[in-house]
Parts: C-alpha cells; sequence; structure tokens
C-alpha cells in the first residue's frame, strides 16, 4: 500500500464528507416565518459517517476490490445466444412471438402498467429517431425536444381549431416536425460538433419559449387540453359519443363501457407507431442513405471526396430524425389529452440522449432495452423519486465507466458475397 | 490515344500573405502516370487539394477533358471522374471493407428513396450489381477475404490497397494518390508499384501521383513534375529529372 493510495482515500473522504454535510447536514426550515439552519439528527450524522467510511476504505484498497470483482467469472453472452446461423434462422420466429406477446399481455396486466409500457413505446420511438442524428450520422443534437414539441403541438392545434382527427394528423405531424428539421438544419449543419451541440440546445429552448409565450396561439403556460383521442375507423373510446350520431366503441360492440379499452387501444396504437418506426429505421440503416451517414461520421473528408454532397446526407439525417419525433409528438398529445410547455423542456432531451447512449450507438435493439430501463426504473422508483437524477447520474457514470459502447453494441451486417 | 486529359495552367494558391503554390501547370494525357515530386512542404498535396476541390484556387484554370473544374465542389469533381486518395489513409474505420465499398458507390447505388423502403425488384438488381462491382474490385487489390472484417482492423498495407479500391469503384478517369507508399514495406512498395502499372494498362486510366519514394517514382512514371517552394521547377521524363542539376540543388541543398 503505497502513500498515494492513502492519500487518494483521504481526499475522497474529504470530497464526500464536505459534499454530505452541505447536502444532508445541515437544513433550512421554516420557524413560523423565519428561516432556521438545522443540524442533522444523530442518526443521518451516522450514515454520513458511514458513507464516508466506506468511500474512504474503498479507495484504499481499490486493487483488492477490483482484483476480487475480476476473480467472478463474466457470463459468456455469445456461448448462451445460440449460433450465428441458427439465430438468423429463428429471428422470423423470434420477431413474431415478441408481437404476439406484445399484443396479448396488456389484456392480462393493471392499467397503471399499460399505461406505462405506452409511455415506454414514446420514448423508443424518440430514441430511434435521436438514434439517426446522434448514433447513426454522430451530429450532436441537444434540442431533439423540440421536434417533439412541433409534432405534439401539431395535433394538438388541429385538433383544437380545425376538429382534425389523430390519424389525418399524424402524417401532418411527422412532416411538419421534419420540415423544422430542414429548416435548422440547413444553416447549422456546417457546425462541428461541439458548435451545433449548442445550437441545438438553443433551438430547443427557443421552441418551448415560443411555445410559452405565444399564448393566443397556443394558450402558453397553460398549455391545450381536452386533445381528442385517437379513434378506430372513426368509433370513440369515450362514455358518450362526442358528436351527433357518432357511436362509440363499446357501444358499436355492445360491450359494457371499461375505461380500460381506451388505455389498450393506445397502447396498441403505439405497439403498431414503433414497429413501422423500426421497420423503416431499420431499412434506411441497410439503404444507401444510412450507410453514408455513418460514413460522414467515420470521415466526412473521405466521403467529400468520393462524390458524396455531405449538405444533403447531414440533412436527411437531421430531417428523418425529427419526423421521427414528430410522429411521437403527436401520439404523445394523443395520449395525454394535454399539452404543455412544461412537457418539452430540455431534461427531456437529455433524457432521450441517455437512451441513445445507454444502449449503445447506433443499436436499435440496445435503444429499446435502454428506453425500457430509463422508463420503468423511476417509476420501481418511485419512493425515492427526490433522488432520481441522483440514480439517473450513478447509472450514466456506471454505464460510461463498465460498458461505454452501450447495453448493446451496434452489430456491423453481414454482407454475403458471392466469391468470384 | 494521347488525348489530354488534365490541364492545369498557372495554378496558384494564396493563403492570406503566403503564396503556397505559385503558378504551377501540369499536364497529364490519358492513360498516363503522372508525378509530382518536390522537398518536404513545397505544396504538393496543396495542389492536389486544388484540384480535388478542397481549396478553391485563387488562380489559374484546371480544365478536366476541356472543361472548367477549378471553383466546383468537391463532390462534383469526384462525380466527374477525379478522385484522389489522402496521404494518411481515411478509411471509415468502424465500417467493414465491403461497406466502404458500398458508401463509395453511392451516387449510383441512391436512386430513389421508397424503392430501397420497398425493396423494389430494380433496387435490388442495383444493390446486386454494386456488391458485385465491389467483390470484382477487392478482388483485384487482394481483399476479397477480408470483405467483412471492419476497415480500421486490417494492417496498414491492406487499409492502402483498400483505399485505391475504394477510388475504383467511383470508376474515375484520372486517380490521384498522394503518397500511397508511405509507411510501406519493400514488398508492399513492389506491389503498389504493379498494381498502379496495371491500372493504368489495364483499366486504362491515368493516375497523378504525390511520392517521396524516388525509386518508385522514376521506375513507373511516363512524366514527372518537379515543384519547389509551391513553384514549379522542371519537368521531363525520369531521366531528364535524375540530371537535371536543379533538381538536385533542391533536395541535397547548395554545396
Amino acid at each position: 500500500m503505497n502513500s498515494s493510495k492513502l492519500y487518494n482515500a483521504f481526499f475522497a473522504a474529504g470530497i464526500s464528507l464536505i459534499l454530505a454535510c452541505l447536502m444532508i447536514g445541515v437544513k433550512l426550515d421554516t420557524d413560523s416565518t423565519v428561516l432556521t439552519v438545522k443540524g442533522a439528527t444523530t442518526e443521518q450524522w451516522m450514515w454520513i459517517l458511514t458513507g464516508i467510511s466506506v468511500v474512504f476504505l474503498s479507495q484504499l484498497f481499490s486493487t483488492q476490490i477490483d482484483a476480487l470483482f475480476g476473480a467472478i467469472p463474466k457470463p459468456n453472452i455469445q456461448k448462451i445466444l445460440p449460433e450465428e446461423r441458427k439465430m438468423a434462422a429463428l429471428k422470423p420466429w423470434l420477431i413474431a412471438a415478441v408481437i404476439v406477446v406484445m399484443l396479448i399481455w396488456p389484456f392480462m396486466v393493471s392499467r397503471g402498467t399499460v399505461d406505462l409500457a405506452t409511455l415506454t413505446l414514446i420514448y423508443i420511438m424518440l430514441g430511434l429517431g435521436l438514434n439517426i442524428v446522434v448514433g447513426l450520422a454522430g451530429l450532436l443534437d441537444l434540442g431533439f425536444v423540440a421536434f417533439y414539441a412541433v409534432g405534439a403541438y401539431t395535433y394538438a392545434l388541429l385538433s383544437q381549431y380545425f376538429g382534425m382527427s389523430f390519424w389525418a394528423c399524424l402524417p401532418i405531424s411527422a412532416a411538419l416536425a421534419a420540415s423544422f428539421g430542414f429548416l435548422l438544419g440547413f444553416p447549422v449543419l456546417r457546425l462541428r460538433g461541439d458548435y451545433l451541440a449548442i445550437v441545438t440546445l438553443g433551438f430547443g429552448e427557443i421552441i418551448r419559449i415560443l411555445l410559452n409565450n405565444w399564448t393566443s396561439l397556443t394558450g402558453g403556460p397553460n398549455g391545450i387540453s381536452g386533445i381528442a383521442k385517437p379513434t378506430l375507423f372513426g368509433l370513440e373510446f369515450n362514455r358518450k359519443a362526442k358528436e351527433e350520431g357518432a357511436s362509440t366503441f363499446h357501444e358499436y360492440f355492445g360491450m359494457d363501457y371499461s375505461s380500460s379499452y381506451k388505455v389498450i387501444f393506445l397502447y396498441l396504437v403505439a405497439v403498431l407507431l414503433v414497429i413501422c418506426v423500426i421497420y423503416l429505421i431499420n431499412r434506411l440503416m441497410r439503404m444507401p442513405i444510412g450507410r453514408a451517414w455513418e460514413a460522414l461520421r467515420e470521415d466526412e473528408i473521405a466521403c467529400r471526396s468520393l462524390g458524396l454532397n455531405r449538405t444533403i446526407i447531414k440533412l436527411s439525417a437531421f430531417t428523418i430524425g425529427a419526423s421521427t419525433a414528430g410522429f411521437a409528438g403527436c401520439f404523445f398529445a394523443a395520449r395525454q389529452g394535454f399539452i404543455s410547455p412544461e412537457s418539452f423542456v430540455f431534461i427531456e432531451s437529455a433524457i432521450i440522449l441517455a437512451i441513445v447512449v445507454l444502449g449503445g450507438m447506433g443499436s436499435q435493439m440496445g435503444i429499446i432495452f435502454a428506453a425500457i430501463i430509463m422508463t420503468i426504473l423511476p417509476e420501481l422508483a418511485r419512493e425515492f423519486s427526490e433522488y432520481r437524477m441522483l440514480l439517473f447520474g450513478l447509472l450514466m457514470v456506471v454505464m460510461m465507466r463498465w460498458r461505454p459502447q452501450g447495453l448493446i453494441p451496434m452489430k456491423r451486417p453481414n454482407l454475403e458475397l458471392k466469391q468470384q | 490515344m494521347s488525348q489530354l486529359l488534365l490541364d492545369v495552367n498557372g495554378l496558384t494558391m494564396r493563403f492570406g500573405g503566403l503564396v503556397a503554390v505559385n503558378g504551377v501547370n501540369l499536364k497529364v494525357k490519358n492513360r498516363q502516370i503522372v508525378s509530382v515530386i518536390g522537398p518536404n512542404g513545397a505544396g504538393k498535396t496543396t495542389v492536389f487539394n486544388c484540384l480535388s476541390g478542397f481549396y478553391i484556387p485563387t488562380e489559374g484554370s484546371v480544365m478536366l477533358k476541356s472543361e472548367q473544374i477549378a471553383g466546383l465542389k468537391d463532390y462534383q469533381i469526384s462525380r466527374k471522374g477525379l478522385v484522389r486518395t489522402f496521404q494518411h489513409v481515411r478509411l471509415f474505420q468502424k465500417m467493414t471493407v465491403i461497406e466502404n465499398m458500398l458508401v463509395a458507390q453511392h451516387r449510383h447505388l441512391n436512386t430513389n428513396l421508397f424503392s430501397g423502403l420497398l425493396k423494389t425488384p430494380n433496387y435490388r438488381r442495383l444493390e446486386k450489381d454494386a456488391m458485385e462491382h465491389a467483390a470484382h474490385w477487392l478482388k483485384e487489390v487482394g481483399l476479397l477475404e477480408y470483405a467483412n472484417r471492419e476497415a480500421g482492423n486490417l494492417a496498414y498495407g491492406q487499409q492502402r490497397r483498400l483505399e485505391i479500391a475504394r477510388c475504383m469503384v467511383t470508376q474515375p478517369e484520372l486517380l490521384m494518390l498522394d503518397e500511397p507508399a508511405a509507411g510501406l514495406n519493400p514488398n508492399e512498395t513492389k506491389e503498389l508499384d504493379e498494381l498502379i502499372i496495371k491500372l493504368r494498362d489495364e483499366h486504362e486510366i491515368s493516375i497523378l501521383l504525390i511520392e517521396h519514394d524516388m525509386s518508385l517514382v522514376m521506375g513507373i512514371s511516363d512524366h514527372i513534375y518537379v515543384i519547389a517552394q509551391g513553384t514549379p521547377l522542371a519537368n521531363g521524363t525520369a531521366e531528364q529529372i535524375k540530371g537535371n542539376p536543379d533538381v538536385i540543388k533542391a533536395y541535397l541543398g547548395e554545396e
């Protein structure tokens, strides 16, 4: 044990002590009208001291601890999974099975669970959209939520002012979000890396502030409420039909009214949308345009020398990513029935980005898993809701330390060549 | 056969007050290997950057098949049949060898977004052609067995060859190689030498070469241009250049 270890341990313990004292050790409390500073209870101090000694010891014996963890054999995923060729044969069956399970499952669980699953599906859509921009094309976009907001408000406003239906608004939302992506992309895609990140961050805020302040159109901070839910070929899922002559789902099929039909229907719509998005993006990734996105991320100069027009390629990535977000936004507005600028703050962009990074840049499977984890974990950890962001940060640090390539790293397609 | 493919006149490139290239003239005929040599920092790569559109030359004309290309965008120039490699290998490292080859054929392959999404027969045929074309060139440079390897994991010499193959699938008429032999061992240099000659003789393209390896340059060049400090110093056949006192002075310094 050398002295630098000891120094490190003391340093880490000291930092923890300072942080813990500031965050847990002292508390501001209102005593009728005056604020008073209160010290922590003895029990809390015990916890703080235990925590600090754990930090101290773990730093001091870090080598030994690492060795201990190294000794635990890691599960070999390659061995567990069947061979590659068998996998390829199994794949369509596996996909079919997953879809069937996804369709049957909501009828067996509670309303809340289905609702949570719907939210997860929205994040999957958003993650897949951002994956095109960040994971494939390598353009760091910190304002992705702006396109999500555009999609949501497009549907909310069209439904409110013109009474348009969800299904008609879905393509319009996607198209409008795409054109916002195009308009933003055109001037800023010359910028690289950090600069692009800042500009997109600004764009995200502009959209939010605009929605907040354009009270006459968007209702400002009060948002828009009473947005119509999607219908099944014109059948509503309300207790009573809103319009004269229209019938509702339960009346049409002669069933008793149940509010869970609506939830399950929304879930099924989300499943449908996610399957569409996955299929489309999967095709795009294997098409020349998908390869061009990746090539541009790898080496822009080489792309230019090979006759690829980088502006068009970057714009297409930006636009298609944005349209996916518009899609998700439209559905989000329909599901919530109420939207306000509060739903489109920067932290949403950060969460979507976290999904992409945690899942593994460019990997669709990874992003689906990450989206599930990122939406379900906070729900499971409801009691810790105050520490949610803390857990979030911890998860990120741990992931980036041990698995920087993401949960399921992107696999390169194996292209069969005819031997000549 | 000896038609003029590339005709560069009075090419000048200034960066602020610095004159990097000053009045360079170059002529490349069909099926010719032309080399540009000169001491380090002479402006050879700047000439390449001007020709390939990475820089827009301050003055001078660049005619490709009697068509002015100076001032065009880089991707437009490469679509006209003038493609280059780089001094430091620039591959798409994380993509496989075959994907690298397919990206280069983007322009031939990228017809219609919807035909690709729907996998129409026309799209499938185009993709199959592109794969075959890529396989053909990989075989030509001896990389066919590595087709599904990540490009960044190839040995250095193989990466160099892949870069040339990647240029060739774009079906260029003039291939510009920027120090292709840098970092290669003598054996690999010899293979490169044979490859370049094969490209000229069998595939009937012209090659413009920047190189420091004098044995390679002198052995294969039909014509050699010497540049020193941005200005043309001499040009001629290998024999003429070897005996030119100015060239020797520029390389070895005054006595």
